[in-house]
């Protein structure tokens, strides 16, 4: 009983390549190699582990070269209750893997009548991103962190990818994208694995600060416009989205904290 | 045609029924499931599915709704994915099978979709039932199929009211399907896969009930 199918298996992105091929997002075949100044890339992206689970975030700028394409796209997203995915790279093909991948969870859960472990949701994931593999090389990136709360050992888990599907399970800490290295150092001085959410979320804005201060391509925190990062926190009751009001405060004390040193405030 | 309808019949009447009944606050779908094997699933966000007769055959129609739904979910949006369109193709397979070959489906599916209050002109809930020739029948309130379906379908034609809590539907469904058993112990809370589509839950609107919730609503 099929209504024009024939794929058996509980895999979503199996199940468009075998029936569904011309709905398959494949930008493999492009003949010419595209340029970061032709379409939009996202940039910052990071994820911790504290004490209750992992928290990710990431901010909002999208750019093309050095044009500003997007102030306020979306870098993080819930693949489904105990999971997130952080994007950096070519922002089209970026929020189609993490529109993909969230599919391919809830397909796989109401196939099977049971959810992936969280190992296997990596673990799927770094084998969309190494299929992903020829447009990187045409110049489409995609490189996500992974992280969630995995409910079977009771921990926050985090995972980075690089674009041939390597999978590369973090202790700590990891930042992605062209603030990647700024948010990481910041990231090394101010983590804390036993962190609670209100230092949580103290750490991972002074991380995204600090990249946007070093990096050009990072959006910084926007008070003008109302423009704040995702920062997600993630733990065994599932995914809790920060309010921007507790991100603009943090962030009011952060600058106060700088201004204080320099002897300005 | 008429031995393939028997052979049919035969085969769903034997097994217990299912039933979906309205309430305030969403769809409620129950059956008498001592097994650990599922009658009832999740198709999309606002949609699930009840089958009874043989569980291989169900239970593969299921996975196929599932398929279809995703892939018009993926290829159009998620709103585009409705109970009617997908009750049609179960109408249009089933019936194509019961034509064409040599054995007939012994199976009755529900589509059950729970009307969605932010979405303007698809507010109410859609209840469609499609047996085994393909034959599709659209159902307000209540809907039983398999077993005895006749006579539950007529005990909740006169016990059914529309706008009952979730507490007063999980108990009407039980009593119903105390019905087929008539004389023996009652059903056991754990003998019964309750689900709902839950009106006011965001995304995803399928949730299993666990036993002790169950309990709780039945006061047992």
């Amino acid at each position: 009983m099929q209504f024009g199918t024939t794929y058996q298996g509980s895999s979503f992105s199996e199940l468009l390549e075998v029936d569904f091929n011309y709905l398959r997002p494949d930008l493999g075949g492009l003949a010419v190699r595209v340029g970061e100044a032709q379409v939009p890339h996202g940039t910052t992206v990071l994820a911790f582990k504290c004490a209750d689970g992992v928290m990710v975030a990431g901010d909002r700028l999208a750019t093309e070269g050095h044009r500003v394409a997007s102030r306020d796209i979306q870098k993080v997203f819930a693949t489904d209750s105990h999971s997130l995915i952080a994007i950096a790279g070519a922002a089209g093909p970026c929020i189609e893997m993490a529109r993909l991948m969230r599919i391919e969870l809830e397909h796989y859960e109401k196939i099977e009548g049971e959810g992936l472990e969280l190992d296997g949701k990596a673990n799927k994931l770094s084998q969309m991103i190494r299929a992903n593999l020829p447009a990187a090389m045409q110049g489409l990136v995609v490189v996500p962190l992974f992280a969630g709360y995995d409910v079977r050992r009771h921990l926050g888990r985090l995972w980075k990818f690089d674009i041939t599907g390597g999978r590369y399970e973090e202790t700590d800490f990891e930042a992605t994208g062209s603030g990647g290295l700024f948010a990481r150092e910041s990231l090394k001085k101010s983590h804390r694995p036993d962190a609670s959410r209100t230092d949580a979320v103290k750490i991972a804005v002074l991380a995204l600060t600090d990249a946007a201060d070093e990096d050009r391509a990072t959006g910084g925190i926007d008070v003008v416009r109302g423009i704040f990062p995702i920062v997600d926190y993630c733990t065994k009751d599932g995914i809790e989205h920060v309010p921007d009001a507790e991100i603009e405060e943090v962030y009011r004390g952060v600058v106060a904290a700088q201004g204080r040193r320099r002897g300005t405030a | 045609m008429q031995d393939k309808a028997e052979y049919a019949r035969k085969g769903i009447g034997r097994g217990k029924s299912s039933l979906t009944l309205e309430y305030d606050g969403g769809i409620l779908l129950m059956a008498e499931n001592p097994s650990r094997l599922s009658k009832i699933g999740e198709i999309y966000d606002r949609i699930a599915f009840a089958g009874v007769g043989k569980f291989s055959e169900f239970d593969q129609l299921r996975k196929v709704g599932v398929r279809y739904a995703d892939v018009k979910g993926y290829a159009y949006s998620r709103d585009d994915v409705r109970g009617k369109a997908l009750a049609n193709a179960y109408s249009q397979a089933m019936g194509d099978v019961f034509t064409r070959e040599l054995k007939p489906l012994e199976v009755e599916v529900i589509v059950a979709e729970v009307g969605d209050d932010g979405l303007s002109g698809q507010e109410k809930n859609a209840i469609f039932r499609v047996q085994f020739d393909g034959s599709i029948s659209v159902h307000e309130g209540y809907c039983v199929i398999g077993g005895t379906a006749d006579d539950l379908a007529s005990f909740l034609g006169n016990e059914y009211r529309a706008g009952m809590p979730l507490g007063d539907a999980v108990q009407m469904g039980r009593r119903a399907l105390q019905r087929a058993n008539e004389g023996g112990p009652g059903v056991e809370p754990r003998n019964l896969e309750v689900c709902v589509l839950d009106r006011s839950r965001a995304g995803r609107k399928f949730q299993r009930l666990p036993t002790d919730m169950v309990k709780q609503y039945l006061g047992a």
